[in-house]
């Protein structure tokens, strides 16, 4: 069967960016780097179990910047992925569904993720 | 009778009331992973400068192998569920999906798998 190709509506590209949509698009780009997170976690666990050895060389790995930059975006991720996600679950008891108060709580995500994204990071610093 | 073929309904894309699982689930494991992503979080704070010692001693307390146990079940799972819409989401070819589909799935085993062994390797055996 052959494809034909119809034209389609215009999507996002003619939708002024709105609060709910910006915070949909980055639940889902912030749950799928959290994915690689775990990704890296299980590894982590593996050279651990491996020995010492192993832990030694894979720090040099671990501990490199590029990795360093994503631990950073991994926290911001989680942080935003943990507000949002309780914010999803709110919304499924039927609550917070009115349109100021998703507005409301959608700018109380992003302020929590700063605050706790920088809280946290001062913290492992000191 | 059934119209899905034995094939799509091995990949888990058959009738909407497998949705209502999907949905439990991923509801499920997000409450879990609350408590349990902070705990993990904070926990990767106290390990200081990452040092073997440090990390071994933190992984075989009973207590920490348990949490890190679960939050790998639980983490896995929600992850899994979580790409696996993201790629029926956008996309629409179905070899394509299939494959992306069936990869993204045995990922998510290997990765419970080897987490899950590494921790009980650290805290019943003796690493290397």
């Amino acid at each position: 069967m052959d494809k034909v190709e119809r034209p389609l509506s215009p999507h996002l590209q003619v939708y002024r960016p709105q609060i709910t949509m910006v915070l949909s698009i980055l639940h889902r780009g912030t749950g799928l780097a959290l994915s690689l997170g775990a990704l890296v976690l299980a590894c982590w666990l593996m050279v651990v179990a491996i020995g010492e050895a192993a832990y030694s060389d894979a720090r040099v790995l671990l501990s490199s910047s590029l990795l360093k930059v994503c631990y950073i975006g991994w926290c911001c991720c989680f942080f935003y992925h943990l507000a949002n996600g309780v914010r999803h679950l709110v919304w499924d008891l039927g609550i917070g569904l009115e349109r100021v108060q998703y507005q409301v709580s959608g700018w109380l995500v992003i302020l929590f993720t700063f605050a706790a994204s920088a809280c946290y990071a001062l913290v492992v610093i000191i | 009778m059934s119209l899905i073929s034995s094939f799509n309904r091995f990949l888990g894309l058959d009738a909407a009331d497998k949705g209502v699982g999907h949905w439990w689930a991923q509801r499920l494991t997000a409450v879990a992973l609350v408590p349990l992503g902070l705990w993990v979080v904070f926990a990767f704070a106290s390990l200081g400068d990452f040092s073997y010692k440090l990390v071994v001693i933190f992984i075989q307390a009973p207590m920490n192998s348990a949490l890190l146990i679960l939050t790998l079940l639980m983490l896995s799972y929600h992850s899994k569920l979580g790409v696996q819409v993201v790629i029926e989401d956008y996309v629409h070819d179905t070899i394509l999906k299939s494959i992306i589909l069936i990869s993204a799935s045995f990922v998510h085993v290997v990765v419970v798998v080897v987490g899950v062994f590494s921790v009980l390797k650290i805290s019943l055996g003796t690493p290397g």
